[in-house]
């Protein structure tokens, strides 16, 4: 492999982990960005979507079954959203510590649950085969270059569901709302926006992005009761560099997080990297503490 | 067979009872008891269970055939729950409150090192069946379990004899990866070889993109892997993804065995090799006896691996130690263990050595699609156990007395 060759690879490697780092965030972005709860089972999400995918390619088989496999992990990981709001996370907004306590016991009782019906050891989603293999660069500058199709297809799916957000923020009325509750929540509720119900589909629209992650995790890694551990760190990471409530931010961090780890982690070992990340991330914290877009608003004023 | 079984058990138990009220002991006497100390939750569940029920088997059998010195054994069973800190107190409690004779347990190094103070404090005796870095020599443990000369360096040897000769190490980052590859990478330099590279993953860890570009990068003939658990799917997978298949490179793992193919699925790891000292598909009698047994008990689908048949034969080799010292006294029955001489079972001709670990057979394998090992290369004989590398550990010696 030559050097071209290299540094194209772990670029590519690098856009993958983000976009992997960026599906889990989104929903933190929403959650954590505009509503101020700090989800601490929001990693619990990632792996409920993981299962779900793997159910679902037990239940389908054809080619049929992998895209049943991520409308099944997104609409049970939005449901299961849906049931946190409205059993535990409504009746602690503004009191951040009381929902951080009662969101990481949820979180426990998840993983436990799934170590009970699942097992310890994970399971595994079998890519359909249309994903199998990858493109290969044989001649040339960068000869050697090899960039498996699961990978694609995940950053390829990423960008879609950021599309998509990006339209429904922007362009529909439920966004309106969730724009004006984001900026001023009383005056919205004046103007007769039920926040209530705008609160509902955002945090469950968010739990249901981080479903769709696990699913795509599923694709490269086995699906385990702590797999949303490992990613829910990096998750929220991204969403402070990245500067709360604002979705673009929130796609520029994941890229610098993704693309650092990928770099630094070519000269370095995989836990030495991860120091380096998080000694970046202090040091830039310093200078901008808001993160890397920052949006005035009263609900952010008050945090 | 059943029924002839049955009928043998009770009439052991109508024999013990006779021993028991015969002579000046009441029949609360006529049992002795031991700990199991396994975890039976948390991550290590999924391994740990199987031993247990290999230790159970192994009980049962000893009490049919009349117990120890006329007594039942009564198993004392304590879950260590995969947490080190739950394993030093169990053992503290298996000790101190049931006052058991001895303890059957550990599976992680982390959870040997945690018990090995309480050993030594109480003068017990722990009986540890999983193979492990060495590095360690306790008068109060008998470790059963390989040490590396038993299984790392006999799977360097076989690559070495096949020609590869460029290695890359791939480990888990904690205490027996580093301390194995520390091993191997003095081996693999003193027999002419070539370290391509040393890579570590956060245990638990699933994104292998950078290793396998450095992997590539370093072309190596032979991947050693000390990667455990679920890391190891997402490492095949991957690697599979990346397009290199095993017979370009092949990978020699050492914390894959029948239990983690079956869970992981066969065809993920398909063609990868292990080294062990033990494989369900060995040929001898015994194991054919051992893996009937097994399924007899714990149904037909049960697949048998190394550390269960430690755990088996463990409680044999004590309780053929307590015949030999004609007493329950740790000190006594730790002596007896290493004076039994060569003693055959499933895994071939075992003996403990004075410094209180196994002679063993090195055995590597390579997977087949049905999820059992193919033995592809053997020791020639039981391997001396040597808890200090000469290479890696220069001028240690492990001394019992």
């Amino acid at each position: 492999m030559g050097h071209a060759a290299i540094i194209a690879g772990q670029g590519f490697n690098g856009v993958s982990l983000a976009s992997i780092l960026l599906l889990t965030a989104l929903g933190l972005a929403l959650s954590f960005g505009l509503m101020n709860v700090i989800n601490m089972a929001h990693g619990e999400m990632l792996m409920v979507g993981g299962y779900l995918s793997f159910l679902a390619t037990k239940m389908v088989h054809g080619p049929l079954a992998f895209p049943f496999a991520l409308l099944l992990s997104f609409a049970g990981a939005a449901l299961l959203g849906a049931l946190l709001e409205v059993t535990v996370i409504r009746w602690l907004y503004g009191r951040p510590l009381d929902t951080l306590l009662a969101t990481w016991g949820v979180s426990l009782i998840l993983q436990q649950a799934a170590r009970s019906l699942f097992g310890a050891i994970g399971v595994e989603v079998v890519a359909p085969h249309w994903l199998e293999g990858s493109v290969s660069i044989e001649h040339g500058l960068l000869a050697g270059l090899s960039m498996p199709y699961v990978r694609i297809f995940i950053i390829l799916l990423t960008v879609a569901v950021l599309g998509l957000l990006m339209v429904f923020i922007a362009r529909t009325r439920w966004g309106l709302y969730l724009r004006a509750v984001h900026q001023d929540r009383e005056m919205a509720q004046a103007l007769g926006v039920n926040t209530r119900w705008v609160d509902l589909v955002v945090f469950s629209m968010g739990t249901g992005v981080a479903g769709l992650a696990g699913a795509a995790l599923a694709l490269i890694a086995p699906v385990t009761p702590t797999v949303g551990q490992s990613y829910v760190v990096y998750a929220f990471l991204v969403v402070i560099v990245g500067g709360l409530g604002s979705l673009f931010g929130t796609t520029l961090a994941a890229l610098l997080v993704g693309l650092f780890s990928a770099g630094v982690q070519m000269f370095t070992s995989i836990s030495l990297a991860d120091v380096w990340l998080l000694v970046l991330v202090i040091l830039f914290i310093q200078f901008r503490p808001k993160g890397i877009i920052y949006q005035r608003s009263r609900a952010m004023k008050e945090a | 067979m059943k029924s002839m079984f049955g009928k043998y058990v009770k009439l052991a138990a109508v024999v013990t009872v006779g021993i028991g009220l015969s002579g000046p002991l009441s029949a609360q006497d006529a049992t002795v008891k031991v700990g199991v100390l396994h975890s039976m939750s948390g991550t290590m569940a999924i391994s740990e269970v199987t031993v247990k029920n290999a230790t159970m088997l192994a009980i049962d059998q000893v009490n049919a055939s009349g117990g120890v010195l006329g007594k039942k054994i009564v198993p004392v069973i304590e879950d260590g729950a995969s947490d080190p800190a739950i394993f030093s107190q169990k053992a503290q409690k298996l000790i101190q409150q049931d006052k058991v004779v001895t303890v059957f347990g550990g599976w992680t190094s982390a959870s040997r090192k945690a018990m090995l103070p309480v050993f030594e404090r109480f003068h017990s005796l722990l009986w540890y069946p999983v193979q492990f870095e060495g590095n360690e020599c306790s008068p109060n443990i008998m470790y059963s379990g390989a040490q590396p000369n038993q299984q790392i360096l006999p799977a360097l040897q076989w690559a070495f004899e096949k020609g590869k000769k460029r290695v890359f190490l791939l480990g888990s980052d904690y205490v027996f990866p580093r301390t194995a590859n520390l091993i191997l990478k003095k081996h693999i330099l003193h027999d002419g070889g070539t370290v391509a590279g040393e890579e570590y993953v956060p245990l638990g860890g699933t994104d292998f993109s950078s290793i396998i570009t450095k992997i590539k990068m370093a072309k190596p003939e032979v991947i050693f892997s000390t990667l455990n658990g679920d890391s190891n799917v997402s490492f095949f997978k991957q690697l599979a993804a990346a397009g290199i298949t095993q017979s370009q490179l092949p990978v020699m793992s050492f914390s894959i065995a029948e239990q983690e193919a079956k869970a992981m699925g066969p065809s993920l790891v398909n063609g990868s090799y292990a080294a062990w000292n033990y494989f369900e598909s060995l040929n001898n009698p015994a194991n054919k006896k051992f893996i009937a047994a097994y399924k007899a008990k714990f149904g037909a689908n049960a697949v048998l691996d190394d550390p269960m048949v430690h755990g088996y034969i463990d409680v044999l080799m004590w309780a053929a130690a307590v015949k030999k010292a004609g007493s329950f006294d740790p000190n006594a029955v730790r002596k007896a263990a290493t004076e039994l001489g060569a003693t055959s079972s499933p895994m071939g001709q075992v003996q403990f050595a004075d410094n209180q670990s196994l002679y063993q057979t090195a055995y590597v394998g390579q997977l087949q699609p049905d999820g059992q090992f193919k033995v592809l290369w053997q020791s020639k004989e039981p391997l001396r156990p040597d808890p200090y590398d000469a290479l890696a550990f220069p001028g240690k010696h492990c001394v019992i007395k």
